[in-house]
């Protein structure tokens, strides 16, 4: 039996990694449904008593939490389809169409990689002012509509389509935005739906970007909204975490959803070639 | 390379051409517009006293030449919040790193016989809000009732006051950081490790070697380059550490999480001194320019 020794620490390792990663998740999702006061109680309570939904009928009702969830599904849905077509494009220009001058600009994007994003935040704010885009979603949306890691995944997925399918088509006289919709973007669709997903998450999350461009609570995100509210119902716990769970639910179930293109997003960052 | 007249030919040379700026021109527009000039003008812009006065009406800034970063690098405040980055950086980051290298060693182990429900689990964190999760962890650190001093109560540890006590304040941020992210780098060494190839383990096996001995002779050069590209886009991602403190501290108690992007933040969005928040910008992406630059250094050189 002591060959099996091993392999017991092991799971029991794995399992202890898993409780301590999901416990803050599980106990957000219990204390939503406590009544008032429970989740402050010592010692604490890791289950409600009774299950209730007043907090997250009072989000929905009283609190307008409807409206900041219909502008994050927006701003998230709104880039992600510009994202995709935007970057779709440009990667696979800079993979498979031959003119003078691609490869220079392909390294002067990809320079834009070590420029942290709050280099650019003040000044963009104010350009953005200039052009009366403060205070509304598409403000919100520009950022996550072109980016240079999106056109590097999509690239390198791209140099992999042979030319000769490509040439075939032209042989048949079939124009070059044809080519892209008809032949092109149904073998680049794995690494789109991976882009799609990436942009969906990571718009649907963002934080910092919203909180300088939105001032008007009725034009609030998610996460901005959800900032908001801790500042006035700090003592709330209970309801807190019934906006945390709104919150954090559609990009969960977007991830599970899309996880394996998800996945190999990160993999074609994070390995070489 | 193809004999294809097609291919090659000058129609097929000014098609081409035209066809890739054109494909281009949305994704360059773009990121010329919203991302290159507003670089361009916040470099500018930290060379003005560009203020609140100025935001209504833009001619009233003047030049003041390096006097922003003057003012920058002799605040007693950038160098307590340069400091509280610095701290975040190089003890959260490496935490975090080997965090994530010990989940994919126990996810990638032969004998674990669920690696995919692991490798979800243990993703999680990294597809949540942050806003979201830093509010649900300030209630897990609450000194009374949070979770965390109940667990170490129960372990007869002292209770601690995560975020109100200065000197507690960044490591409750730091946990909550490495809780959120080592999903990712995980999932970056676990590529790295099956890149390993499986005769090199057999060799070692077929030598005695134990499992430390193979960890240090087999695994660990084989992470090399993953190693490397992990510790470097940590290194940058921290340094732009923002939303944590935001949420869960405000950056108190006692400037103790204040950092180089929440102090810019503050004096750009909340004192509208533009010019001045523009210098601090700038100054972090040298620190950080600084940083990778070290971090190549000091790294083990490899092919690629």
């Amino acid at each position: 039996m002591s060959a099996r020794r091993p392999a017991i620490a092991l799971h029991l390792a794995l399992a202890a990694g898993a409780a301590l990663t999901l416990v803050p998740l599980l106990w957000m999702v219990s204390a939503s449904l406590m009544p008032p006061g429970e989740a402050t109680l010592f010692p604490p309570r890791f289950l409600p008593r009774v299950v209730t939904f007043e907090h997250y009928i009072a989000l929905f009702t009283r609190l307008n939490v409807s409206r900041a969830l219909f502008n994050s599904a927006l701003v998230s849905v709104g880039a992600t389809l510009g994202s995709v077509l935007i970057n779709g494009m440009a990667g696979y220009a800079f993979a498979k169409l031959r003119f003078a001058g691609r490869d220079k600009v392909f390294r002067a994007l990809l320079s834009a990689l070590v420029i942290p994003a709050q280099v650019g935040m003040l000044p963009l704010f104010l350009l953005l002012k200039s052009m009366g885009l403060v205070n509304t979603l598409v403000g919100v949306m520009i950022p996550g509509l072109a980016n240079v890691f999106g056109i590097f995944l999509v690239r390198q997925y791209a140099l992999s389509i042979p030319d000769d399918l490509l040439d075939a088509a032209r042989l048949d006289g079939a124009g070059e935005w044809k080519i892209f919709r008809t032949i092109v973007a149904p073998v680049l669709s794995p690494i789109l739906v991976t882009l799609a997903a990436f942009t969906f998450l990571s718009m649907w999350n963002d934080f910092l970007w919203p909180l300088i461009v939105l001032s008007d609570d009725r034009k609030y995100t998610l996460p901005v909204a959800l900032a908001g509210l801790v500042g006035e119902h700090v003592q709330d716990t209970e309801l807190m975490m019934a906006g945390a769970v709104v919150t954090v639910l559609p990009a969960l179930l977007v991830f599970l959803a899309l996880q394996r293109a998800y996945v190999r997003g990160i993999l074609a960052g994070g390995v070489k070639g | 390379m193809k004999p294809l007249a097609m291919s090659t030919g000058a129609g097929q040379i000014v098609r081409q051409t035209r066809a890739g700026w054109a494909f281009l021109f949305p994704a360059l527009s773009l990121i010329g517009v919203f991302f290159f000039v507003p670089v361009l003008i916040g470099l500018g812009l930290s060379f003005t006293d560009f203020d609140i006065y100025a935001i209504g009406d833009p001619t009233t800034a003047r030049l003041v030449g390096l006097a922003n970063y003057k003012a920058v690098v002799t605040n007693p405040l950038f160098w307590q919040v340069l400091g509280n980055t610095l701290y975040f950086v190089f003890v959260g980051g490496p935490l975090s790193v080997l965090v994530s290298l010990g989940a994919a060693l126990l996810v990638h182990a032969k004998r674990n016989r669920f690696p995919g429900f692991f490798r979800t689990v243990y993703f999680t964190p990294v597809v949540t809000t942050l806003v979201a999760v830093a509010i649900v962890w300030r209630y897990l650190d609450h000194p009374k009732y949070g979770l965390v001093n109940f667990m170490l109560t129960s372990l007869h540890l002292p209770a601690v006051d995560w975020l109100g006590d200065p000197h507690f304040a960044m490591p409750a941020i730091m946990i909550l950081s490495v809780w959120k992210n080592f999903g990712y780098n995980m999932l970056i060494f676990l590529a790295g490790l099956a890149n390993i190839p499986e005769e090199q383990y057999e060799a070692a096996q077929l030598d005695g070697a134990s499992w430390l001995q193979r960890f240090r002779h087999v695994t660990m050069p084989g992470l090399t380059a993953t190693f490397m590209f992990v510790a470097v886009i940590t290194m940058l991602g921290n340094f732009q550490i923002f939303s944590e403190p935001y949420v869960m501290t405000q950056g108190g108690p006692l400037r103790s999480t204040t950092t180089v992007v929440l102090w810019m933040y503050e004096e750009g969005f909340r004192w509208w001194r533009m010019g001045f928040a523009a210098a601090i910008a700038f100054v972090l992406f040298l620190i950080m320019g600084l940083g990778t630059f070290i971090q190549m250094r000091v790294a083990p050189t490899e092919d690629s």
